[in-house]
């Protein structure tokens, strides 16, 4: 039941939302997804699914480790 | 001579300290984007701030390996990916241990099956997910895979910079990454449908 109908695609959409596909690859996953609504509603998922890791991983850098760095550099010159 | 050589010297000194305030400077600015990625390759904020402080130290001491024009983003995380390896990480389960036999849809077809099609719109996803969740399931990847999702999918690297940083061949890091993400949506999973 897990299984849908296009299991072949998952690799081809994985290249495709990395940017990482041929031209050729690329028309081949955007006619897949014009034709296909299961994958084009995973696709989505996995779009939004990585916006929000990213987001939600991202953690600001903090402000005295700016301070520590730039003194390794004036010692350093 | 003696009197000549400092006189001729002066301008590709002067000409290298620019340089190297120059490289200091964009190297600084890169900063928070290195930082950003050495947060989820360790466990620890401190472990985080230590390697970042560790990675520019030796950046700044190797600035002239660096070529102008090229990476600098990439050659940074390539000097701290090395120096977290170096500090002899903790030896967890070899990843090609674990069968991973979920698709990478697994997570999507979880949700759906759980609460419909709908519960793959874009809000849901944030709903049902919670920061400690996709956190925990990051931190709790095998390092090798975790490393790869970390740089791509967090440092937005692309596959070539990945394996150029980690110096591993690109279609590990493909695997690796795929691998990685599979098992990450997995664990996911467990807290999306429960």
């Amino acid at each position: 039941m897990s299984h849908g109908p296009c299991d072949a695609c998952e690799e081809l959409l994985q290249g495709y939302l990395d940017r990482e596909l041929t031209d050729t690859e690329v028309s081949q996953a955007e006619s897949h997804l014009d034709s296909c609504d299961y994958c084009r509603r995973r696709y989505r998922f996995e779009v939004s699914l990585r916006q929000y890791v990213q987001t939600t991983a991202a953690e600001r850098m903090p402000p005295e480790l700016m301070e520590k760095l730039t003194q390794l550099r004036s010692a350093g010159a | 001579m003696g009197e000549a050589e400092p006189e001729n010297d002066g301008p590709r000194i002067a000409a290298e300290a620019r340089d190297r305030v120059r490289f200091e400077e964009e190297a600084l600015a890169l900063a928070d984007q290195v930082y950003r990625v050495a947060r989820r390759l360790v466990s620890t904020r401190e472990e985080a701030e230590d390697l970042v402080q560790d990675t520019y130290g030796r950046a700044f001491r190797s600035w002239r390996s660096y070529t102008p024009g090229t990476n600098l983003r990439a050659w940074l995380l390539r000097i701290l990916t090395n120096l977290n390896l170096d500090r002899g990480r903790k030896v967890q389960r070899t990843p090609d241990m674990q069968p991973i036999e979920e698709g990478d849809y697994y997570l999507a077809n979880k949700m759906a099956e759980a609460q419909g099609e709908q519960a793959l719109d874009q809000d849901r996803v944030v709903e049902k997910l919670s920061q400690d969740s996709i956190v925990n399931a990051l931190s709790s990847l095998p390092h090798d895979f975790r490393d790869t999702v970390v740089l791509v999918d967090i440092g937005e690297f692309s596959y070539a910079d990945a394996a150029q940083i980690l110096d591993i061949p690109i279609g590990t890091v493909m695997s690796r990454l795929h691998r990685g993400r599979r098992l990450l949506k997995q664990r996911l999973a467990e807290e999306a449908v429960s």
